[in-house]
């Protein structure tokens, strides 16, 4: 599960992490007094720089022009308008762009430089890792491309957690001085907290920064500036405080509707449905339609468990995808019986009918009770096509959609 | 011979109760596995629906039982402690099928079991398959209906886990007299794998679906240094997917230490970067762990590669010049 922005700030400030003022608005009519609010809390003053930055999931929002630097409040009122009136256009969100709710207004900091810090799980040695870089702000996955030394790596120990030592050492290695060492080092402490405690699989601060020096921060001050977190779904039965900041408007609304049912589903943008069992036996139906030609409209996993009603509602969720021009079905049955998907597949074409050609090929327990249902319900779904294998399915289900 | 389960295997099932751990305690039970009892704190003293004893502990089920193996199907928030458990109970191979367990519970476990495991020899280890696998199969031939107990399937097989048992072919049933190892991190794609097999007149040593999850047990290296060494298996096929870099490890290692022949096929070729694919484990991030660097990888350890996967038995075949 992804959280906004302003959520990863709360929950860094929360851990005791550095973050500049902050107001989160919805509406542009407070986007004035958020900009006086928050440059007064920092000190700037009317004039001051601020930065609006649309709340939205995607990235790209920089391009996209849904990042404004404003220098008074009538710029951040007139960048608020824009953000929230018009859809963002980005490379990750398509062309129909996504609609923007909330809008964060942060104090401008001056910065003196910008560093990387992030925590994932490495599945190579199965720990949790520290990564962090001088060379932060930029697109790190550049850095790391072009120059891999400049990456710091620090495992973690799984049942000790990240140690002080450790955190020291990388912020002395990162270049910090003075007083910012004990700061970065803080940070990295709180990073590393809040990734076992709320079971995270990426905590990103980019960038984390040092200010220039003032007279009050002689040595500067380390502070956080944009952060993404991303929890593990499997551990969010533990954590009603994560789950509460899930946001319905940022998902698919057919992948939340499958989600209900326990599907696992995902949209893509051909024109083949495909309804399987099992995430690999999904993904490679997906190979198999592109290597015969086709494009495949979807993922989609029923799993092992699922009853008649959740695939049945899954054929409804396939068949209102406007670009489905044929579906195929391939099940090779282990816990999942082939008799409940043959059922679904019968209720499917009662209901909803299969208009588009339908290829199913079953493979499995209880194959000959699905077949026989398939069979006794043939004259209802003109458009079914039996298929002996994997490879015959997938060549018949591309020469009907043509 | 077989690797990690055969006959001989004594299995409990830790949430035998459960409605899914009484099912493929059916299951298995039916297949002919030697299911000696099963697990649920608060109804030891009991039976089953088979007649098999229920404990409270595991350590009280192996101390009754004589178990070796455990089926783990404990909902996900209890199944590092039940994996834990069973490591203390001294239970050397632990089956874990449970789907959607925490990862951050599994780093702390695998932390756990490589400390026992370290310095200890191949046969010496404790092996945790899983979690978010089928399980482990050992075929035997076919003897009985599978219909009860009474009647297994096979007198000489082992079933762990989920799997479908007939698809599953004996040396001694195959056309062609040869075995295959199959090691798959997607349970459904090990069965399409195990059907191609067979019907192509091969038969399987045993099947092993490590599962889909970014930290868990039993890798991909582990199951081709026993393959390697099992004298009934003459082939391997191992069945990848998209996410991690196991696969580019595995080919490293079949280059170093693998002589029988190895063929394999990679999921999620046309899977969109940065999707998640139902498996935790299936994210392509960063450039690494996607389709085209595990091919290339794999090619390049003279491995052949399935194209599709409809062609993982014949790619098999070729690998062992069959076809």
């Amino acid at each position: 599960m992804k959280v906004h922005e302003y959520q990863a700030r709360q929950i860094l400030a929360d851990a005791g992490v550095a973050v500049p003022s902050a107001e989160v608005i919805t509406d542009a009519g407070a986007a004035a007094s958020a900009y006086k609010k928050v440059v007064t809390e920092a000190g700037l003053g009317e004039g001051g720089l601020a930065v609006v930055k649309a709340q939205v999931h995607a990235g790209g929002r920089g391009k996209a022009g849904f990042v404004k630097l404003v220098k008074s409040a009538k710029e951040a009122e007139d960048a608020a308008r824009f953000m929230l009136s018009n859809r963002m256009v980005s490379v990750q969100t398509g062309a129909e762009g996504i609609a923007v709710q909330k809008l964060l207004i942060a104090a401008g900091v001056d910065i003196a430089k910008e560093y990387y810090l992030a925590i994932t799980t490495d599945r190579a040695t199965r720990r949790n890792i520290l990564i962090a870089s001088s060379e932060g702000g930029v697109e790190i996955e550049e850095v790391a491309h072009k120059n891999p030394d400049a990456i710091l790596k620090e495992p973690i120990h799984p049942l000790l957690g990240l140690q002080g030592h450790q955190a020291r050492r990388l912020a002395f290695d990162l270049g910090f001085k003075g007083k910012q060492v004990n700061q970065a080092a803080k940070t990295m402490m709180a990073l590393a907290k809040v990734y076992e405690e709320k079971d995270c699989s990426l905590a990103e601060i980019n960038p984390l920064i040092v200010t220039k020096p003032t007279k009050e921060h002689p040595d500067g001050q380390v502070l956080a500036i944009d952060a993404k977190f991303n929890f593990d779904d499997n551990a969010l039965f533990r954590h009603k405080d994560v789950q509460s900041l899930f946001d319905p408007s940022e998902e698919n609304a057919n992948e939340l509707r499958a989600k209900e049912y326990e599907l696992s589903y995902i949209q893509l943008s051909g024109e083949i449905g495909c309804l399987v069992n099992g995430a690999g036996l999904a993904m490679a139906t997906m190979d198999i339609i592109k290597h015969e030609g086709g494009e495949p409209a979807n993922f989609l996993d029923v799993g092992g468990g699922a009853s008649e009603e959740a695939v049945t509602e899954g054929f409804r969720i396939i068949l209102s995808d406007k670009s489905v021009k044929g579906v195929l079905v391939n099940i090779f049955g282990g816990i999942m019986r082939c008799d409940v998907i043959a059922q679904a597949v019968v209720n499917a074409a009662r209901e909803v009918g299969f208009k588009v050609p339908l290829v199913v090929r079953l493979e499995g327990t209880n194959v000959e009770a699905g077949r026989k249902i398939l069979e006794g319900a043939k004259s209802e779904m003109p458009t079914m096509q039996s298929a002996t294998d994997l490879g015959d399915a997938a060549r018949k289900v591309v020469a009907a959609v043509g | 011979m077989a690797i990690l389960i055969d006959a001989n295997t004594k299995v409990i099932c830790q949430g035998i109760t459960g409605s899914f751990g009484a099912l493929h305690t059916r299951g298995c039970y039916h297949y002919g596995t030697k299911m000696v009892g099963g697990v649920t704190p608060g109804k030891g003293g009991t039976k089953d629906e088979n007649n098999l004893p229920i404990f409270n502990t595991v350590a009280a089920a192996v101390r009754d039982t004589g178990a070796d193996a455990t089926m783990i199907f404990v909902p996900p928030p209890f199944t590092a402690d039940a994996i834990l458990e069973a490591m203390d109970a001294g239970i050397k191979t632990i089956i874990a099928v449970t789907e959607g367990v925490p990862v951050q519970d599994m780093v702390k476990v695998r932390a756990v079991l490589d400390e026992n495991n370290a310095g200890k020899s191949v046969k010496d280890r404790t092996v945790l398959v899983g979690p978010n696998c089928p399980g482990v199969i050992t075929p035997g031939p076919k003897t009985g209906s599978g219909e009860s107990a009474k009647d297994p399937y096979t007198k000489s097989g082992c079933k762990i886990g989920i799997m479908p048992g007939y698809i599953n072919t004996h040396r001694s049933e195959s056309k062609l007299a040869k075995n295959v190892g199959i090691v798959s991190r997607s349970g459904t794609l090990t069965y399409e794998a195990v059907w191609q097999t067979s019907n192509l007149g091969l038969g399987q040593s045993t099947c092993v679906g490590i599962g889909g999850d970014p930290v868990r047990g039993f890798g991909f290296i582990d199951c081709l240094e026993r393959f390697q060494a099992d004298p009934d298996t003459d082939a391997i096929l191992m069945i990848g997917e998209i996410g991690g870099t196991d696969e580019e490890a595995a080919a490293d290692y079949i280059t170093k230490h693998v002589t029988k022949p190895v063929a394999s096929f990679i999921a999620g070729r046309t899977a969109p970067p940065g999707k998640r694919m139902g498996h935790a484990g299936a994210i392509i991030s960063g450039g690494q762990g996607g389709a085209d660097t595990k091919i290339a990888a794999l090619k390049k350890a003279n491995i052949t590669v399935a194209e599709t996967p409809a062609d993982m038995g014949g790619a098999m075949a070729r690998a062992m010049n069959l076809a």
